[in-house]
């Protein structure tokens, strides 16, 4: 048996006590758990209780959780919502699968339980929000669901609102950018299988009788794209709206908890184009990176807002330049000419659009 | 229905890496084709060009002989066969074959009609009524390609459905699949890299290569007369045994290492150009049941070989032995581990039974001198007309 993990682990070695060496519908150790109103799922699955941790282990060919563990990895390192993998048990002894390892999201649920005991009320649009916010952070980020699915989803109650993490990584696929037809045929699944699950449970009688279950399925494709078209359409931008217009975008994009990865400012006779390529946002990544531009420590938020200032004084300049003046080079010249120019305090009265066309107008 | 058309389709990824060249290959109405070929030769991708998953750099795709190129999944109205199928523990198998419908907003008595025929044909009807749970695991591959079936799409697309289920399911669902399609006559695209698979399910089969056709035809003519090397030694298990060798001055013999075997002149008259090869270096190609044991009296061309390894299969002994001829091992044929493994000089050879031998044997082959396949030691193409 070998046990393949991402260090550190520590607390998941007494994992290696479990009998790897049977099938794991068979095992009877007493730290095994039962997970009510779990999700659906094809291949076998059990919780262990180990070391003051929840463990899910799923048992599936040796490819398939080689393929898995690298995707979950991969999804952590790009900031997507998912169950963090703690490795894969292989070479279990003859006709045995591998099992893959992953730490149970803590204080998550499950869309049953959600819906069978609602704590806040009835929690389709919430759920719903979930769902499509996760859908398209994978998709901006490349990655490829192939089995979009409320079973395939934790949630977390997040300040009145429900966190999605992804649980199944099993038909993921990671690509540089991803193709509309990709997209397109994770929104149809996702509304095949939404629709599906929640037909499932009216047929449990656990669906509140006011949800209709093909509505709230086809509320995906609606919601997915005004979300993908808030976060990715194009749009002209006359001359003297330029610069603000750049700025609300980009704090609109802050708010859904998404970041301007470029942008680009085309010429056209009706203006200029503005297209933005949108990346999912990290924890303490504009700290880190207004930090690596310009030396300057600010918290998060602080440091969002100046990026976002310098991004929007960047397309300015490149406008002005008739050419990319690169990052650095805007960057100093927002210190060197912008900053300067700021009033101290602010006017009051003065909103922040009408401030920052003042500093940066002609 | 639909036929399929793929016209000189190519696929270049953002980074330069050219997934498939060229390929041109029609799917007729109704027939069963299976792309197979080894991990990267491009078939996964030439499939989701297909699904409208992947875009076309270019060329044109015709379903229906319709130009398909920028329709969505939906518009081509396709359907990818139990991928990551789900069965809903709550519902009955006739409502989990038909909720697709149900989304269609068909009325019920046609929903009703459809999930009754398509349990007709696959053996479900006393089975409506019951919950997944009650079903055997071939079952409920079958409710999932119920699913499929009831949405009549004009086309089958099929990712390497079985290679998740164990060996028996998957044995028991080649056939399930074959029967079912033959039965509903959709124009179906099944992609696999398993050429036993490809061999036992598919009307027609294209192996493909790095992106590129090698060559399309029935599973017999792909067996029987490859195009070229790399489908001799993909097609067939165990695969065919490729030496170097090379041809007598007037074509009529033929040197594998340091043994002769005489070439008659019917071999000459079915492939006339190999006479062009006289006195040059070409590879031999023989599959193991064109190399019975010698009976007592027989005469003929014959090839000696030191057995190394015998497989009893009860029906046939499967004898595994060298020669000192060099062994010719078709990149990307076989797989990494299993080329390592090949001896210089080995070979496979199925014999009777009851043929006395044991490792350490001196064994004596007759040679199907009429089956021989040449190749061109450069360009591994086929010697033929």
């Amino acid at each position: 048996m070998r046990f393949v993990f991402s260090p550190p682990a520590d607390e998941a070695a007494g994992l290696l006590t479990l009998p790897f060496g049977q099938p794991l519908e068979e095992w009877q150790d007493e730290r095994l758990v039962e997970i009510r109103q779990r999700g659906l799922s094809r291949h076998v699955v059990r919780f262990i209780a180990e070391g003051g941790e929840l463990y899910a282990l799923k048992a599936l060919s040796e490819r398939l959780a080689r393929r898995e563990y690298r995707l979950l990895r991969a999804l952590a390192e790009l900031n997507v919502p998912a169950v963090e993998v703690v490795g894969i048990v292989v070479d279990r002894g003859p006709d045995l699968d591998a099992i893959l390892v992953t730490r149970f999201l803590e204080y998550s649920t499950t869309y049953r339980a959600l819906f069978s005991s609602p704590r806040v009320g009835q929690p389709t649009d919430r759920l719903l929000d979930a769902l499509v916010e996760l859908l398209v952070r994978l998709h901006l980020s490349g990655f490829f669901w192939g089995d979009c699915s409320l079973s395939n989803t934790l949630f977390r109650y997040d300040a009145g609102t429900l966190g999605a993490y992804l649980v199944d990584a099993e038909t993921s696929e990671q690509h540089p950018v991803l193709t509309d037809g990709q997209r397109n045929w994770d929104v149809e699944l996702a509304v095949e299988r939404v629709s599906g699950e929640l037909m499932d449970l009216q047929a449990g009688e656990l669906l509140p009788d006011d949800i209709d279950p093909l509505e709230t399925g086809e509320e995906i494709q609606h919601r997915y794209e005004a979300l993908w078209e808030e976060l990715t359409r194009e749009e002209t931008l006359r001359p003297q709206e330029q610069r603000h217009r750049i700025a609300k975008r980009l704090r609109r994009l802050n708010d859904l908890g998404f970041d301007a990865d470029e942008l680009e400012l085309i010429s056209t006779p009706e203006g200029s184009q503005l297209r933005i390529r949108t990346k999912v946002a990290e924890a303490g990544q504009h700290s880190a990176q207004l930090f690596r531009q310009t030396g300057i420590t600010a918290d998060e938020h602080q440091a969002r807002r100046l990026l976002n200032d310098i991004a929007s004084f960047h397309g300015y300049l490149a406008e002005q330049a008739g050419r990319d003046v690169g990052t650095t080079a805007a960057a100093n010249s927002y210190f060197e000419t912008v900053l300067p120019t700021v009033p101290d305090p602010l006017t009051p009265g003065t909103d922040d659009t009408g401030e920052f066309s003042r500093i940066l107008g002609p | 229905m639909a036929p399929v058309s793929l016209e000189k389709i190519n696929k270049v990824y953002e980074n330069g890496f050219h997934a498939v060249k060229d390929l041109s290959v029609t799917i007729a109405d109704g027939e069963f084709m299976v792309l197979v070929g080894p991990s990267g030769c491009g078939k996964t991708t030439a499939l989701r060009m297909v699904a409208g998953l992947e875009d076309i750099t270019s060329g044109i795709l015709l379903i229906g002989g319709k130009e398909a190129n920028d329709e969505t999944p939906k518009q081509r109205d396709i359907a990818m066969v139990f991928q990551n199928y789900a069965l809903y523990p709550h519902m009955t198998v006739a409502d989990n074959i038909g909720f697709a419908l149900k989304l269609r907003k068909l009325p019920k008595d046609q929903l009703r009609a459809k999930v009754n025929e398509a349990a007709e044909i696959l053996g479900l009807t006393d089975w409506l009524d019951r919950k997944p749970g009650q079903l055997s695991g071939g079952q409920r591959q079958r409710v999932a390609m119920g699913r499929a079936i009831v949405r009549e799409p004009s086309v089958f697309l099929m990712d390497e459905p079985l290679s998740n289920l164990d060996a028996k399911l998957r044995v028991q669902m080649r056939a399930e699949v074959q029967r079912i399609q033959r039965r509903i006559g959709v124009s179906t695209i099944y992609v696999t890299h398993d050429q036993v698979e490809a061999m036992t399910m598919g009307d027609r089969v294209t192996v493909l290569r790095e992106g590129v056709l090698q060559q399309v035809d029935t599973p017999q003519v792909l067996y029987d007369n490859p195009d070229n090397i790399f489908v001799a030694a993909f097609i067939g298990s165990p695969s065919m045994n490729l030496y170097d060798a090379t041809l007598g001055a007037d074509a009529r013999s033929l040197k594998l290492g340091s043994q002769e075997v005489d070439l008659p002149e019917s071999v000459l008259l079915a492939r006339p150009a190999l006479r062009g090869y006289s006195g040059k270096k070409v590879v031999a190609g023989l599959r193991p049941e064109h190399l019975p044991a010698e009976a007592d009296n027989a005469t003929g061309p014959k090839l000696v070989g030191d057995v190394e390894l015998i497989e009893a299969l009860g029906s046939e002994q499967v004898v595994h032995f060298t020669i000192d001829a060099n062994r010719v091992l078709a990149e990307g044929a076989v797989d990494k581990d299993e080329a390592a493994a090949v001896k210089h000089g080995e070979g496979v050879a199925r014999i009777g039974a009851k043929i006395p031998v044991k490792v350490g044997d001196k064994i004596t082959f007759a040679v199907s001198i009429e089956d021989m396949k040449f190749f061109d030691e450069a360009t591994g193409l086929a010697i033929r007309g």
